[in-house]
């Protein structure tokens, strides 16, 4: 058993857990933040990816021990962090996913909306190409990223007065 | 019977809908964007012990003796289970029951399960593992099917009446050999296609608790809550009336959540052993394992057709490797043949296909269940006879549509037909007219159709029956909850509930709530599979509205003393649609009508009508209606790498009607993914020891957002009469032509025919040098 001291969501919070437990684990089984998944317990799917410092890291690929002094962000303290900043509801990105339809089974979508939520505080004017590269450490298996991509531009667009891309199904009837 | 009553594909007040076919999101969405969601291996129970599996090394031997001993020994172990203690035989089709949860006296594939342990955490679990000692006497492993058709022993299930054989389906429609005598072209070639898993992201877990008055409860990620239910009621012992099965949020499925799989089986058990609550989660390794994937295909296709282009006659001989058990091989194998009858017009038809049993993890049904693998093969020689008669490859299609209010060959219905309209806007969309043929070499466009089920009236178990089942309640909150046995595994059918629901009733989202999924809240419904539920519990959920709804308007008609035909539900309110000004909320409604009828409630059910042609296994395949799809892909192919890119896919699916277009775009790009995925980087192989090549989701190349194409997802929209509201579905159609789609654009780009899946750089290679040979030895020959 190990005693860290791990600041999530922005409190700081004492957990004993085995030595061997990653990130992953303490999160789900030790604070109950099950919002962060296991699809592989290996580094391959990304869908425990959590922010570190503001970065996306694979919490299944982070020793619990060595994430103390950084601070970490999960899926659910991406809500409350934008209910501080005086927003609304959810978050933007979670909002477009949601509107979007990148949300069908949701699974490895937590990971995913994280690794956005970076890209947009890092680079607001990120292109298509920027997203994909962004993207590319999470997989989902039911989207075809499709909708996952018209998603993220579409909180590129919020956020920076662009606008939004329109999928060609919604134009479909207009071109009859 | 109300379960056989037909609503048509319109509602009561006219064409003029609020909620449907508009951009909507899901019910369940932001419950899942913000975490909240409760996946099953998010439950956590006090006092909930950690369960592991002991799985075969080998991949066909005898167990000569189990000892248990010393990992009973171990501190922190709580059970120890083997074969023994869940004897009895289960498998998901009721005629093939060949699965044990656990081992009994043999293993059949390398993960086959064997012994199970319940410890305090998963580390004493697996420690346990490690002591429980298994000897085994090896057995020759089949692990070609070819093999293990022909040679007799040993048999793999000695239940089977031949070899290795688990199913051989041989029909005839028509007259085949007289079809191809009329035809002016015969062509027949071999194809080959290989194995490919689902890949759903979360991984299978279940939990169970047997408390002290008898009721085993069991969470599990399954997509069939029934089919569990009356599994675990069989193995156990348990009247079903002592289970509850409940289906939390599921990670995805796509086919490989829909067996009752030995983890469910096993959690019970040990929490019947025990006392304590018993989790089990699995692996992405033993997912591997548990597969129920793509079923491997070699098939012989001949084609014969007239030389203006009309198919004459099709004639299939197929080889199915079902892996170690039956799981739905029985259907798979009805499937490979049966679902090939559209949409083109087969006048005559035969198909000949076994299925057999090998060594290796069991297939299943994976998203377009059992006849992906036809298709591609069909398209493609649909294709070469289109290049051999000199006629474009759409217009050759467009010779052969079925004909409005038509019946295929083998006795299937069509009810609505859009598959012509599916071929024009991905003709339109991809610019075939300029581009076909005309394209710089490297690059080229390829064409392909399909049909799907909706459903089909083979309920598995024979019985009298609702297949689907779904209960309203209407509360004076102004809130109405509705209780559906449907699985939503992620497609979205609690929103399809919803907005039904909504729609019927007047109401806005947020006045009504889905519980789903629960047996002991919600009726019976059969499940999430063979593509069934939007068609089904959409039907059942319509029925169950069109009860409800004219206690309302009469309630409110009475009180306004207008003719109930005045009175509209709509938005949240009633309205009257001759004065303006009166309007009352439908709380108010749902009150008066309480009032006047006491407390308000419906069921409501639906059943397919009898369908089928009049023949063993004519039900098999027979749906209420059937989709369409056509795709163009685009492909790159880099003669001096082998490897193939795919710029662009072009896909038109005709779904009957887009309850929510944002969904149906979503399951028509995610099948368009997953098609490729396994055309051109998937592959679920097994050495030649018997052991996967790589159980993990980066060996098995699942694509990223880097890998996966361009995809334009086009609604096509024919309003099926028997449809909700018209619906068909979405979720499995659009797989199957994408494959073929993409073979025959590799054809256009550097003209050669690839039959063999998947389509890696070594086979590009391999056909490019057979070209490049074929080409010099002509030239040859035109000089000599």
């Amino acid at each position: 058993m190990r005693a860290t001291t791990l600041n999530v969501n922005g409190d700081d919070l004492d957990v004993a857990a085995p030595a061997h437990w990653t990130l992953l684990e303490v999160l789900r089984y030790r604070l109950g933040l099950t919002g962060s998944k296991q699809g592989c317990d290996k580094g391959d799917c990304g869908a425990c990816t959590v922010l570190m410092d503001g970065k996306p890291v694979l919490a299944c690929l982070v020793l619990a021990a060595r994430a103390g002094g950084a601070r970490i962000q999960t899926i659910e303290g991406l809500r409350p962090a934008h209910h501080a900043a005086g927003g609304n509801g959810a978050d933007p990105v979670q909002d477009a996913f949601d509107r979007c339809g990148a949300l069908q089974c949701g699974f490895c979508q937590p990971g995913m909306m994280l690794s956005a939520r970076a890209l947009l505080n890092d680079n607001p004017s990120a292109g298509l190409p920027e997203i994909q590269e962004a993207l590319s450490g999470n997989l989902c298996r039911c989207t075809g990223y499709t909708q996952i991509l018209q998603a993220v531009q579409t909180a590129l667009a919020e956020t920076t007065g662009g606008e939004a891309p329109v999928p060609c199904w919604a134009n479909q009837k207009d071109d009859d | 019977m109300a379960a056989r009553d037909l609503h048509g594909p319109e509602a009561p007040w006219g064409e003029d809908f609020e909620i449907i076919g508009k951009p909507r999101r899901k019910v369940d969405g932001l419950s899942k964007a913000t975490g909240e969601a409760v996946y099953t291996d998010d439950i956590v129970l006090p006092g909930m012990l950690h369960a592991k599996t002991l799985r075969s090394p080998h991949a066909h031997a005898n167990i000569r003796s189990i000892d248990t001993s010393k990992a009973e020994a171990l501190p922190g172990v709580h059970a120890v289970i083997t074969g023994k203690d869940l004897p009895i035989p289960y498998g998901v089709i009721p005629w093939t029951p060949d699965e044990h949860a656990l081992a009994l006296d043999k293993v059949r594939f390398i993960g086959d399960e064997v012994a199970a342990v319940a410890a305090i955490d998963e580390d004493t679990a697996n420690a346990a593992l490690d002591l429980i000692e298994v000897e085994y006497e090896v057995l020759h492993a089949f692990l070609d099917p070819r093999e293990a058709l022909e040679r007799p022993a040993p048999q793999i299930h000695e239940s089977q009446k031949e070899n290795n054989v688990s199913k051989h389906v041989a029909l005839e429609f028509g007259s085949v050999d007289a079809g191809f005598a009329e035809a002016d072209l015969v062509l027949e070639g071999d194809f080959s296609f290989h194995g490919s898993t689902h890949g759903a992201i979360e991984p299978h877990c279940s939990v169970a608790r047997y408390s002290a008055d008898g009721l085993l409860t069991v969470w599990s990620s399954t997509q069939i809550t029934h089919y569990v239910h009356r599994a675990l009621s069989r193995v156990l012992e348990l009247e079903p009336n002592h289970i509850r099965v409940v289906q939390p949020c599921l990670g995805g499925a796509f086919g490989g959540k829909s067996d009752p799989f030995s983890l469910e089986f096993c959690v019970a058990k040990l929490s019947m052993i025990t006392g304590r609550p018993v989790k089990m989660l699995w692996t992405r390794e033993e997912v591997f394992y548990a597969h129920r994937g793509r079923h491997p295909m070699q098939m012989t296709y001949r084609t014969g057709a007239t030389k203006d282009g009309r198919i004459t006659a099709v004639d299939a001989k197929i080889l199915i490797d079902g892996g170690s058990y039956s799981s739905f091989g029985l259907v798979t194998t009805y499937y490979s043949g049966q679902l090939l009858t559209g949409p083109y017009d087969f006048p005559n038809y035969r198909f000949d296909s076994t299925r057999v049993f090998t060594n290796k993890p069991p297939c299943g049904p994976k998203r377009g269940h059992g006849s992906v693998q036809p298709r591609f093969a069909f398209e493609v020689q649909l294709d070469e006879v289109a290049t051999q008669l000199g006629i474009d490859p759409i217009e050759l299609r467009r010779k052969n549509f079925i004909q409005g209010g038509d019946e295929t060959v083998n006795g299937q219905r069509i009810t609505s037909y859009g598959f012509g309209e599916c071929l024009e806007v991905v003709e339109r969309a991809s610019g075939w007219k300029e581009r076909y043929g005309k394209l710089e070499r490297g690059r080229g466009l390829g064409v392909a159709g399909s049909m799907y089920i909706s459903g089909t009236n083979y309920p598995v178990y024979p019985n009298e029956m609702p297949q689907a089942g779904i209960q309203l309640k209407v509360d004076r909150s102004g809130l109405v909850l509705a209780f559906t046995g449907g699985n939503d595994i992620g497609q979205g059918s609690n929103s399809v509930v919803a907005y039904l629901v909504a729609e019927e009733l007047g109401l806005t989202l947020d006045q009504v709530r889905v519980v789903a999924a629960d047996t002991d809240l919600c009726p019976v419904d059969l499940g999430a599979y063979s593509s069934r539920v939007t068609f089904m519990v959409g039907n059942a959920t319509i029925d169950a509205c069109r009860k409800l709804r004219p206690l309302i308007v009469d309630a409110v008609a009475s009180e306004w003393e207008i003719d109930p035909k005045r009175v509209r539900l709509i938005g949240g309110k009633v309205i009257d649609l001759e004065d303006p000004e009166r309007v009352m909320e439908s709380r108010d409604a749902f009150q008066l009508a309480e009032a006047k009828y006491d407390t308000l409630g419906s069921t409501g059910a639906y059943n397919t009508p009898t369908l089928g042609g009049d023949y063993r296994g004519g039900t098999i395949g027979a749906s209420p209606a059937y989709s369409f799809t056509a795709h163009v892909v685009e492909a790159q192919v880099d003669e001096e790498t082998g490897r193939i890119s795919v710029p662009k896919v072009w896909c038109a699916h005709d779904c009957g009607r887009a309850l929510n277009p944002t969904s149906v775009a979503g399951q028509i790009e995610g099948s368009c993914y997953m098609g490729i995925a396994e055309a051109l980087m998937e592959s679920h192989h097994v050495n030649r020891f018997g052991l996967h090549s790589g159980p993990s989701l980066l060996d098995y190349r699942m694509p990223t957002t880097l890998d996966t194409p361009d995809i334009e997802a086009y609604i096509v929209e024919s309003i099926d009469p028997e449809g909700p509201y018209g619906a068909k579905e979405a979720g499995e159609g659009p797989l199957h032509s994408s494959i073929p789609a993409l073979a025959n654009a590799i054809y256009d780009a550097v003209g050669v025919r690839l039959h063999e899946l998947p389509f890696t750089p070594a086979k590009v290679l391999a056909a490019l040098r057979e070209q490049r040979a074929e080409q010099a030895a002509a030239e040859e020959r035109r000089q000599a």
